[in-house]
C-alpha cells in the first residue's frame, strides 16, 4: 500500500503554486507532552502503524507460517494437528529440486514453461501497451471511447473474462473455430485449443489480453509526463516520428518501464487465476503453469509441506530475479 | 520531503476502518451460532441435482421437517463438487467447519484417517438402527476395513450403461450391447451425421479415475497392494486403460471432442441431447426429468462384464454413493447425530432418492413403488452383485487425482490422433505411480 505523498513527481513547481494557504504551522501549538522533534520524526511512521500492522498480518505471517510448513511433513495424517507432523528438514526440498524423480522432474518442466509464458506474455503486453499509448496520444476524436474500450479486459473480473475465453475456445461450440475452421477454412480439422500443444499459445493469448491494459494504463500515464517542448524542439531539428519514438520517447520513458516490467513479470509469473479458470485444476501439460502445479501438488499428494517448499523456492528465485533486475537496471540508469 | 497532512490522515484514517471493519466482518463469520448454539446446526450438502438451487430446492422440505420434530434448525449450504474436497480439508485443518457434511463416499478411508470425523461404533449404528439396516456394499464404502465408519451411506448410486431407445432402434439395435465387442460394434452404427455411439468425460479426473477402477477389475488389477503400496502400472492397469482409451482412439466411436470436457455435465448434455447415443454413468434422473425423457426414451443395461475366460474379475461397477459424516469439531454433535438418524430414516431416504434418482442405503425405504422402476432395479442389481467399492485405503484420493490427471493428458493426446500405444500408457502411469512418493 503506497501513501503518494506528493500527487505527481515532477510537477513541484506548479504544486507550490497551487498550495496558495499553506497549512504549515496551524496545528503546532497544542500538546507540549513530546518535544517537536521527535514529534515530527515519529508522526509518519505513527501514521503508517496501521499499515505496516495490516501488511504484517495479511503478508508477512502466513508466509512465515508457509516456511515453517516446507519443513514439516504434513500430510493428511496430521491436518488436525500440525504440531504433531514429524519434522522433515530439507527432504521436502530435495525431493523438488531432484530433476530425476517424478515430482522434480515435473516441477522443472512446469517452471520452464512458466519462463517461456512469462517471457512471452510481458513481451507482447509490453509491445500492444506501448503501441496503444503511442497512438492514444495525439487528440482525435473518439479517443476517449477507445481508451476506456481498451481498459475492459483489465476492469472486468478476472472470473468473467477468462470463463467466457474459455467458452470462445471450446473445440465444438466455440467462436474461434466457427471463425477459424468454418468461416476463413483455415484448418482442415478442428483444432483443440483447451487441451493439447494449442493451450500454450490459448493461455498466452488470453494472458496478453488480460495484462495489456495495464501496460497501456501505465505508460499513458508515463506519456503525459514528457513535456512537448522537447517533441517540439525535436521537430525543429528534423526528427521524424521514428526517431522521436527513440531518442525522446522511449528514454524518457525509462523510469516508467523498469518498473512495468518488473511488475508485469511478477504478476504474470504468479498468475493463478487464468490458467484456473481457463483449464480448471489440472492444467494441460504444455501449459502447466507453476502457480496451478504447486497447488495441484500440493492436493495430489496432501502433502502440504512438499507443496509449501516448491513455493518457498518459488519465492527464492523471484527475489533472485528481481534483485538482479534492479541491480542492472538501475546501474544503467546511474552510468547514463 | 515535505508532508502533506491531511492525505496521510485520511489514509491511516482509512486503513484503520479498514481494519476494524475486516476484524468485525470476520467475528460475525466466525462465531456465527453463539447465541443459538443448541438449536442450531450447519450441514454442507453435496450437489446432486442439476444445480445448486435445484438441490436448496429438493431438500428444503425435509430440513423443515427436521426442525419441526426437532426443533434444530438447520444452516444448508450447497457446496460444488470442484470445492467440495478442499473445504473439507480447509475445515479440517482449522477445527472451524460445518456440523454435518456430505462426503463422496470413495473419500472415506482417505479422510478417515485425518482423523476429523467422528467414528459410527456399534452403539451409534445400533441408534441408526443397526448395522444390517444398512446395504452391505454401500456400508462396505464407509473407511477401511476393520475400523468402524467414518459416515454413513445416504443414497446408494453405481454405474449403468444408459442408452437412447430412439437411436438404437434407428440404427437397427434391437437390445443394449451385452459385451465389449457387441458394445463397439454398436456404436459403430450409431456413430454417423455427427452423432456417437458413446459419451465419454474425457478431462474429468473423477470420472476417469471410476473408470479406470471398474476397466481395472476387469482386467484383475490391484491398485495397491496388501501393505498399501500403490500399483497403478501393472500390466492389467495398462491393459485396462488402454481399452478404455481406445472407445476414442481405435474403435473411434466417441467424439474427439469428449477429451476436453470437465466439468461433469457435459457427457450426461451429450446423451440427453441425442449427440450420443450411450453414456457410461451413474444417475442421471434430474437431468433426463429435466428433458422431459421417460422410460421410453432411454434403457439403462449393466456395463458390459468381461469374458469370464480372461482372468478378471466380473465386477461392472463401482459403489458410489454419497455418505454422511459429523466432524468431530461440531459444535453441536448432539444435534448433528439427530440429523444423521433423520437423513437415513425410512421417509428421508424415501424422499430424497426418489428426487435425485439414486438408491436408498437402508433396506426398508424399498417398499416405496418408486423403487420398483425399470431403471432403479437394475442400478441395484448392479450394486448388489457386480460393483466393488474401490479401495478403502489412505491414499485412495491420491489414486484419483494422479491417475484421473494422467488419463486427461491421455485423452487429449489420443484427441489429438497420436497412437495409443502399450508403451505410451504404461509411461504415463509410471509417471503417476512415482509422485505417491514414499
Amino acid at each position: 500500500m503506497v501513501v503518494s505523498t506528493t500527487s505527481r513527481p515532477g510537477g513541484g513547481r506548479e504544486q507550490g503554486a497551487r498550495g496558495g494557504a499553506p497549512p504549515s504551522a496551524g496545528g503546532r501549538r497544542r500538546n507540549g507532552l513530546l518535544p517537536v522533534r521527535l514529534r515530527r520524526l515519529g508522526l509518519p511512521y505513527l501514521l503508517i502503524l496501521p499499515a505496516l500492522l495490516l501488511e504484517l498480518l495479511v503478508h508477512l505471517v502466513p508466509m512465515v507460517i508457509g516456511i515453517g510448513m516446507s519443513f514439516l511433513q504434513l500430510t493428511q495424517f496430521f491436518l488436525r494437528n500440525w504440531s504433531a507432523a514429524p519434522f522433515a528438514g530439507l527432504s521436502n526440498y530435495r525431493v523438488a529440486v531432484d530433476v530425476n524423480s517424478a515430482v522434480g522432474r515435473s516441477l522443472f518442466h512446469s517452471f520452464l514453461v512458466t519462463i517461456a509464458f512469462t517471457l512471452i506474455t510481458v513481451a507482447l503486453a509490453w509491445l500492444l501497451g506501448i503501441a496503444g499509448a503511442v497512438l492514444m496520444q495525439g487528440s482525435f476524436r473518439g479517443r476517449g471511447v477507445l481508451r476506456a474500450l481498451f481498459l475492459v479486459p483489465y476492469a472486468l473480473p478476472v472470473y468473467a473474462g477468462v470463463i467466457t475465453w474459455s467458452f470462445l475456445l471450446q473445440r465444438d461450440s466455440g467462436l474461434v473455430n466457427h471463425v477459424l475452421v468454418d468461416q476463413l477454412h483455415l484448418f482442415g480439422e478442428r483444432p483443440f485449443w483447451l487441451i493439447g500443444e494449442n493451450s500454450f499459445i490459448s493461455v498466452v493469448v488470453v494472458s496478453v489480453w488480460r495484462w495489456w491494459p495495464f501496460a497501456f494504463l501505465v505508460l499513458m500515464a508515463g506519456l503525459q509526463n514528457i513535456p512537448s517542448d522537447l517533441y517540439e524542439a525535436s521537430a525543429i531539428d528534423g526528427a521524424g516520428w521514428g526517431r522521436q519514438l527513440r531518442s525522446v520517447t522511449l528514454p524518457l520513458l525509462r523510469p516508467v518501464n523498469q518498473v512495468l516490467v518488473l511488475v508485469l513479470f511478477l504478476w504474470t509469473f504468479n498468475d493463478f487465476n487464468t490458467p484456473y479458470v481457463l483449464f480448471g485444476k489440472t492444467a494441460p501439460r504444455d501449459a502447466d503453469l507453476i502457480s496451478v502445479h504447486i497447488y495441484q501438488s500440493s492436493f495430489v499428494t496432501w502433502n502440504f509441506g512438499s507443496g509449501s517448499a516448491m513455493s518457498v523456492l518459488l519465492l527464492l528465485f523471484l527475489l533472485l530475479v528481481t534483485a538482479v533486475y534492479l541491480v542492472i537496471t538501475s546501474r544503467r540508469r546511474s552510468d547514463a | 520531503m515535505r508532508i502533506r497532512k491531511p492525505y496521510l490522515l485520511a489514509a491511516a484514517g482509512a486503513l484503520v476502518l479498514a481494519a476494524s471493519a475486516c476484524g468485525g466482518d470476520n467475528s460475525s463469520k466466525g462465531g456465527g451460532s453463539t447465541g443459538a448454539a443448541e438449536q442450531t446446526i450447519t450441514y454442507w450438502a453435496s450437489n446432486q441435482g442439476t444445480s445448486l438451487e435445484n438441490d436448496k430446492e429438493v431438500l428444503k422440505p425435509e430440513l423443515d421437517r427436521f426442525t419441526k420434530e426437532t426443533g434444530i434448525k438447520v444452516n444448508l449450504e450447497v457446496v460444488p463438487w470442484s470445492d467440495l474436497l478442499n473445504r473439507i480439508l480447509a475445515a479440517t485443518t482449522s477445527g472451524k467447519g460445518p456440523d454435518v457434511v456430505n462426503i463422496g463416499n470413495t473419500w472415506s478411508a482417505s479422510l478417515q484417517a485425518t482423523g476429523a470425523f467422528v467414528p459410527f461404533d456399534d452403539n451409534q449404528l445400533a441408534a441408526l438402527g443397526g448395522k444390517d439396516r444398512f446395504l452391505g456394499p454401500s456400508l462396505a464404502a464407509t473407511g477401511a476395513p476393520g475400523q468402524p465408519p467414518t459416515a454413513v451411506p445416504i443414497y446408494g448410486m453405481t454405474y449403468g450403461l444408459f442408452y437412447n431407445k430412439k437411436m438404437f432402434k434407428e440404427a437397427g439395435i434391437d437390445k443394449p450391447p451385452a459385451t465389449w465387442d457387441e458394445l463397439i460394434a454398436d456404436g459403430k452404427k450409431l456413430t454417423k451425421d455427427g452423432k456417437w455411439g458413446l459419451a465419454v468425460e474425457g478431462a474429468s479426473v473423477s470420472e476417469n479415475s471410476h473408470h479406470a477402477f471398474i476397466f481395472g477389475q476387469q482386467h484383475g488389477a490391484d491398485l495397491f497392494d496388501s501393505a498399501g503400496k500403490a500399483h497403478f502400472d501393472s500390466p492389467q492397469e495398462v491393459a485396462a486403460i488402454k481399452q478404455y482409451l481406445d472407445l476414442m482412439a481405435d474403435a473411434k466411436i466417441v467424439n474427439p471432442s469428449n477429451a476436453e470436457y470437465a466439468n461433469g455435465t457435459e457427457a450426461v448434455q451429450d446423451f440427453v441431447s441425442g449427440k450420443a447415443g450411450m453414456l457410461m454413468w451413474q444417475s442421471i434422473a434430474t437431468q433426463l426429468k429435466q428433458a422431459g425423457w421417460t422410460e421410453d426414451d432411454y434403457g439403462l443395461a449393466p456395463i458390459p462384464l468381461p469374458d469370464a475366460s480372461s482372468g478378471g474379475k466380473q465386477v461392472n461397477a463401482m459403489v458410489a454413493g454419497i455418505n454422511l459424516a459429523v466432524f468431530k469439531s461440531a459444535k453441536n454433535q448432539d444435534g448433528a447425530l439427530k440429523f444423521v438418524k433423520f437423513m437415513t430414516s425410512k421417509e428421508t431416504e424415501q424422499n430424497l432418492n426418489k428426487a435425485y434418482g439414486s438408491l436408498p442405503t437402508v433396506k426398508d425405504a424399498y417398499d416405496d413403488p418408486a423403487f420398483s422402476s425399470e431403471t432403479i432395479k437394475t442400478f441395484q442389481q448392479i450394486l448388489g452383485t457386480t460393483a466393488a467399492p474401490l479401495p478403502q485405503v489412505a491414499q485412495e484420493s491420491q489414486f484419483e487425482t494422479l491417475v484421473g490427471n494422467a488419463m486427461n493428458q491421455m485423452f487429449a493426446d489420443a484427441a489429438s490422433g497420436k497412437p495409443i500405444t502399450e508403451d505410451y500408457v504404461k509411461g504415463k502411469l509410471t509417471e503417476a505411480n512415482q509422485q505417491m512418493g514414499g
